[in-house]
């Protein structure tokens, strides 16, 4: 049966990778209905990239996720040791991303991403063992 | 478009890596020094915000998410993050070399995965392309 401290530990694990999911897949969303940073700076100068950027309401909401999702991060680090805290967040983010892209920002993710994330979530946890 | 990148965009790639790595470094030194946050001492994470290394890796974070940010808007979420996942080989080969820790067996795994998984983005195309949608979306978000 699992302990209360290890079912806090993995709870704030899986909701701060839930957060990164979610605030990621909204900001790259924002992204993708922007375009081209460069080509709007181009055109509206530095200052009107940032308004642009700043106005958008899935990057502001998207932001918002990553800004809880930095002091949920610093609360995790508190209570789990950093060297599973740190790989279990990033490798659930990464396959989380990978199926959220697909599923809602319609990516086109091939074999070859697939392997790559699969690739990326193992890897880092073997970095911090 | 092309989903060829240009040299400026390799260095925000590179720059995304960097920043990332040495700034999750710098918060986690910091948060040592802070000590152990529960939900009964959230007062600690105002505290934390004064830490030198929390302002210094908060200061490189912001420039991480600058880089990213423009990096998402002419490449996929996952041609990005796959691509920049290079930066904890960095850091580890700067543990190596630089600081002469010993990599264990399951470290230098880990390295040639990653290295593997960069390679595997690095050859496909770093955009997917919905005509439709971007059309839709370029009269919404401007």
């Amino acid at each position: 049966m699992l302990s209360t401290q290890t079912l806090h530990v993995w709870s704030s694990i899986t909701f701060v990778s839930a957060l990164a999911v979610a605030g990621e897949v909204l900001i790259a969303a924002g992204m993708r209905q922007l375009g081209d940073l460069d080509d709007i700076r181009a055109h509206s100068g530095l200052l009107g990239a940032i308004r642009a950027v700043l106005t958008n309401g899935k990057f502001v909401i998207g932001a918002l996720c990553m800004a809880v999702n930095f002091f949920a991060m610093l609360f995790a680090l508190s209570i789990a040791d950093l060297s599973l805290a740190a790989p279990a967040i990033a490798s659930f983010t990464y396959i989380g991303n990978a199926f959220a892209a697909k599923i809602f920002l319609r990516e086109k993710v091939d074999h070859r991403r697939w392997l790559a994330t699969g690739f990326v979530a193992v890897g880092v946890a073997l970095l911090a063992r | 478009m092309t989903h060829r990148l240009k040299p400026s965009q390799y260095a925000v790639l590179i720059a995304i890596m960097l920043t990332a790595s040495v700034g999750d470094s710098l918060l986690s030194r910091g948060m040592e020094q802070v000590g152990k946050v529960d939900l009964h001492h959230l007062g600690l994470l105002w505290h934390a915000l004064f830490n030198p290394f929390v302002d210094a890796g908060i200061v490189l974070l912001i420039g991480f998410f600058a880089c990213y940010t423009a990096a998402l808007s002419w490449a996929d979420l996952t041609f990005v993050m796959p691509a920049t996942a290079f930066g904890y080989v960095v850091i580890a080969l700067l543990g190596r070399f630089w600081l002469h820790e010993q990599l264990s067996l399951s470290r230098w795994a880990g390295i040639a995965l990653i290295v593997c998984a960069v390679g595997f983005v690095a050859g496909g195309p770093a955009r997917t392309e919905h005509p439709e949608l971007d059309h839709m979306d370029a009269g919404v978000g401007r």
